[in-house]
């Protein structure tokens, strides 16, 4: 397998120019590296490492500008030095930025802040026939032209190379303090989700976790009076057991942590749709951002994984799931789609890479 | 099929009643809120269903006919403009709010119901936060075509960040279905290529959109400074601090006299600039960031912060801002609204790079803006009456916009492109660029006929898929449809 790592949009141009007619695989550091199916054993690898720099931080702006092979944990650390950070918190292995934004991965920020599509300001890719292009701009404001980062987010590496991005970023709370709510019953759980989400709280983050019959629900808080909102939250909660904490760091990392597994299956999902999504979960660690009604099943490794996998996404029908981590051990990672809207992302494939150079046949319905 | 085989299946569509030819009944929608622009359709049709609007639509592609959607008519850049020969698509029937869970904190609704009716729907709990200044009249639609903004977006976002689903009528008839009443549907976001595409990708005929609770707390003041700078400075010292207020607006010294004139707020008419800052969110939170943002005015020279003492008082704050437009037409008879975008630091050298520009054209231009995402809406005065006047504001009104692109900034920050800013559009983007801009606009609209003339600089045409699609090994043997 040969691998290319370009060091400028450029360099890159050049690169897919060469390899008219290969199959091309985009790639971070790989640590999302089996998500959206398998690529053939002959695609070329195009890594990003040499795409390493952080072009611009504007801290006045609250944006910056980044290659799309910086690491996400570099990055933050540079933005931290202004008391700032990009507002995306997801199970972090080294991934980089370029990845992250290529499958849309997301963390317990994304309660408050959005997801990798509403943090994209602006976009710069290059497609399989070389040509290099740009969408958005580096404002946090602005209608001007179509807006390809939100096409790109999320489309694995199959529409071109992401080379760059400008992001919107956000200060870093003043202080943080966290609810946390247990109940062993999936029904009191649900009630305790919904009476946070119908309030007006702020919270960051709103979580889920839901292991071997015990449940918890997270109420993240930042700010000056993080606590004391943390403490008029659990008011508002009955038939659980509420605690505040407020050395709440590790509670949100290994929450992220349990995102990741032998076997992860992503449901798309409505907030009241959480029992039942516990319920098909089996032996799966849930994790929920339990207000958007999304959801991450973690398997545990052993015997007939893929069984347990396919069982959850059974009873889950008819909502969406696909498998992220395992991917490799189920015969369709992908979920199947409207034929209507499928017929039109085949539309949207077949005008940016025309030649099929992008991973091929490896995401959703066979594009 | 010809053109009167074209009317007459209309007709069937619409029924007689919804179905206007007459130049008179024409001639009400040959604009949109940009008067500048005129065109008369050949004929308009006001289906009443999404179903009649698929047919509509079906019938202009077999009979190879352009057409344009229209809203509320409201739009700032033409984008509602009619085309000639082409079929204008009213959707101000189709005004149902479908479906209210706030449970799930979702509204799903149709096309032509006002962004305030959304709000209105889901009160008094919960709000829809985008919120245009023409929120009473604009459309959904509209707003998904614009991905429209309003002085709340600088916290809660644009529209783009609260739609979560869309029916829509693709320009050959076809009905599809893009994201869902569910977030994160596996596949290419085409939600977000279709929010902000202004009418040419399809028509939207049914929209789940995101719904969050009322804060808790709403805290308003308006701070008076000596100038525009001091009062940007201001701005970043706020923003600085970690604090992201709900709303914070700027009105510089002519926008203050002309707002202070219609409205009567009491505003000291002379001070160079008005910032208007609203905090909301939990109360303790609130009262704490307040009392900082108070100071922070004080420090960097404000020497006149007036807090809203109640609800009235707050509303009044609010309508001397939206009065800025109307207010307009009291010290100029005519004018033009400009939308450009600068990044947020740059805000004190833009303001007097507009300044020195005016005075080379001899014209007057107001400011007022959104200030906390830099989006600046100058307001270039001039008289119709005088020869070579209009032409000269709108030729300043460019210039303007040379100096956001020169600041790092856009085009167009909530009103679009549509006709007017087209030919803008190459000056921020390369050829490579809207090339694939058009590759976005061949998958969805391969005839071009989704509202043509609109966004790109110049007409261009889709072609066949250039090259061979080739099929993966997996897709060939027929696996790969399983995925
Ligand atoms: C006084 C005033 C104040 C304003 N303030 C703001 C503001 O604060 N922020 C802001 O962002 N804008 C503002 N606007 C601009 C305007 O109101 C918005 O752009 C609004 O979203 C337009 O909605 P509409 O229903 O009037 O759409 P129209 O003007 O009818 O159409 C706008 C575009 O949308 C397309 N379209 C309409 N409906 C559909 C549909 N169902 N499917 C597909 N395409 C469709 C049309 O083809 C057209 O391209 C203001 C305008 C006025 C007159």
């Amino acid at each position: 397998m040969t691998t290319i790592s370009p060091g400028s949009d450029e360099e890159a141009a050049a690169a897919l120019k060469e390899l008219q007619g290969a199959t091309v695989r985009p790639s971070g550091n790989g640590s999302r590296a089996e998500w959206g199916g398998k690529d053939s054993d002959k695609a070329v690898t195009v890594h990003t490492g040499g795409l390493n720099r952080i072009v611009a931080h504007n801290p006045g702006d609250f944006t910056a500008i980044v290659q799309a092979g910086v690491p996400l944990a570099d990055l933050q650390r540079h933005l931290a030095r202004e008391g700032q950070w990009l507002a995306l918190d997801p199970p972090d292995r080294g991934g980089t930025v370029g990845g992250l934004v290529a499958t849309a991965d997301s963390g317990p920020a994304r309660h408050r802040y959005g997801g990798v599509r509403d943090l994209v300001i602006g976009i710069t890719v290059v497609l399989s026939d070389g040509s290099v292009a740009r969408s958005g701009g580096t404002v946090i404001k602005n209608v001007a032209g179509y807006d390809l980062g939100k096409l790109f987010a999320g489309s694995y590496g199959t529409l071109g190379l992401v080379t760059q991005v400008a992001l919107r970023l956000h200060p870093l709370p003043a202080g943080t303090a966290t609810l946390v709510a247990s109940t062993a019953d999936p029904a009191a759980l649900s009630r305790a989700v919904l009476a946070m989400s119908r309030h007006p709280l702020e919270a960051m983050s709103l979580d889920v976790s839901w292991r071997e019959d015990a449940g918890r629900l997270l109420v993240r808080f930042g700010g000056v009076t993080a606590a004391e909102r943390a403490g008029h939250a659990a008011k508002l909660l009955q038939d659980v057991d509420t605690d505040v904490v407020l050395d709440d760091e590790s509670i949100w990392a290994a929450q992220r942590a349990a995102q990741r597994g032998a076997a992860v299956v992503k449901v798309s999902a409505l907030p009241t749709d959480l029992s039942a999504v516990i319920a098909a979960a089996g032996d799966a660690t849930v994790i929920s951002r339990a207000a958007l009604g999304v959801s991450w099943l973690s398997f545990p490794p052993g015997d007939n994984l893929a069984e347990r996998v396919e069982a959850a996404r059974k009873a889950l029908e008819p909502r969406k799931t696909a498998v992220l981590d395992g991917a490799r051990l189920v015969d369709a990672p992908w979920p199947v789609a409207d034929p209507g809207t499928l017929a039109l992302m085949r539309r949207v494939k077949a005008r940016f890479d025309p030649t099929g150079t992008f991973r091929p046949g490896t995401y959703v319905g066979g594009i | 099929m010809d053109g009167r085989e074209l009317v007459e299946r209309l007709r069937r569509v619409v029924g007689d009643r919804w179905l206007l030819l007459d130049e008179h009944d024409l001639r009400t929608y040959e604009s949109d809120g940009l008067l500048q622009y005129q065109q008369v359709p050949r004929l308009a049709v006001l289906p009443g269903t999404a179903d009649e609007v698929r047919e509509c639509v079906a019938a202009c592609a077999q009979a190879d006919v352009p057409w344009v959607a229209r809203g509320a008519g409201s739009g700032l850049s033409g984008g509602a403009l009619p085309v000639k020969d082409g079929v204008l698509i009213v959707l101000s029937r189709l005004t149902r709010i479908l479906e209210v869970d706030l449970d799930n904190g979702r509204v799903c609704v149709e096309p032509g119901v006002t962004n305030a009716a959304v709000s209105t729907a889901v009160a008094p709990d919960f709000f829809y936060p985008p919120d245009p200044s023409s929120q009473i009249v604009c459309t959904i639609g509209g707003n998904v075509a614009e991905n429209s903004g309003g002085a709340h977006c600088f916290k809660y976002g644009f529209t783009t960040n609260y739609v979560t689903g869309l029916e829509v009528v693709l320009p050959d008839g076809e009905l599809v279905t893009i994201g869902g009443k569910e977030l994160d549907t596996p596949g290419y976001d085409l939600l977000g290529a279709f929010v902000g595409s202004e009418g040419t990708l399809g028509v939207a005929t049914k929209i789940w959109l995101r719904v969050v609770p009322v804060p808790e707390a709403t805290r308003t003041l308006v701070a008076f400074f000596d100038s525009t700078r001091q009062a940007g400075e201001a701005v970043s010292a706020i923003v600085q601090a970690g604090i992201v207020p709900g709303a914070i607006e700027m009105m510089d010294a002519t926008t203050i006299k002309a707002t202070e004139a219609m409205a009567h707020a009491g505003y000291p008419v002379g001070r160079g600039a008005a910032l208007l800052v609203e905090l909301d969110g939990a109360e303790a939170e609130c009262d704490a960031q307040f009392t900082e943002v108070t100071r922070i005015c004080a420090d960097q020279g404000s020497d006149d912060v007036r807090v809203s003492r109640d609800e009235a008082e707050r509303a009044l704050f609010w309508k001397t801002r939206k009065a800025a437009f109307p207010a307009m037409g009291r010290i100029s008879p005519n004018y033009f609204v400009q939308d450009g975008v600068v990044p947020r630091t740059t805000l004190p050298d833009v303001l007097v790079r507009i300044d020195e520009l005016a005075a080379e054209y001899g014209l007057t231009v107001a400011n007022v803006f959104h200030a906390g995402d830099g989006n600046l809406h100058p307001l270039v005065c001039f008289d119709a009456a005088v020869e070579g006047q209009a032409a000269r504001a709108e030729e300043l009104a460019g210039r303007i916009l040379d100096v956001c692109l020169e600041a790092g900034g856009s085009i167009t920050g909530e009103h679009g492109v549509g006709v007017d800013k087209r030919k803008h559009m190459a000056k921020m983007f390369a050829e490579d660029d809207l090339a694939a801009f058009q590759r976005l606009r061949c998958a969805f609209d391969p005839d071009g006929r989704a509202n043509p003339g609109k966004v790109m600089p110049t007409p261009r045409l889709c072609g066949e898929v250039p090259g061979v699609y080739r099929q993966h090994p997996l897709e060939a043997a027929g696996l790969a449809e399983r995925f």
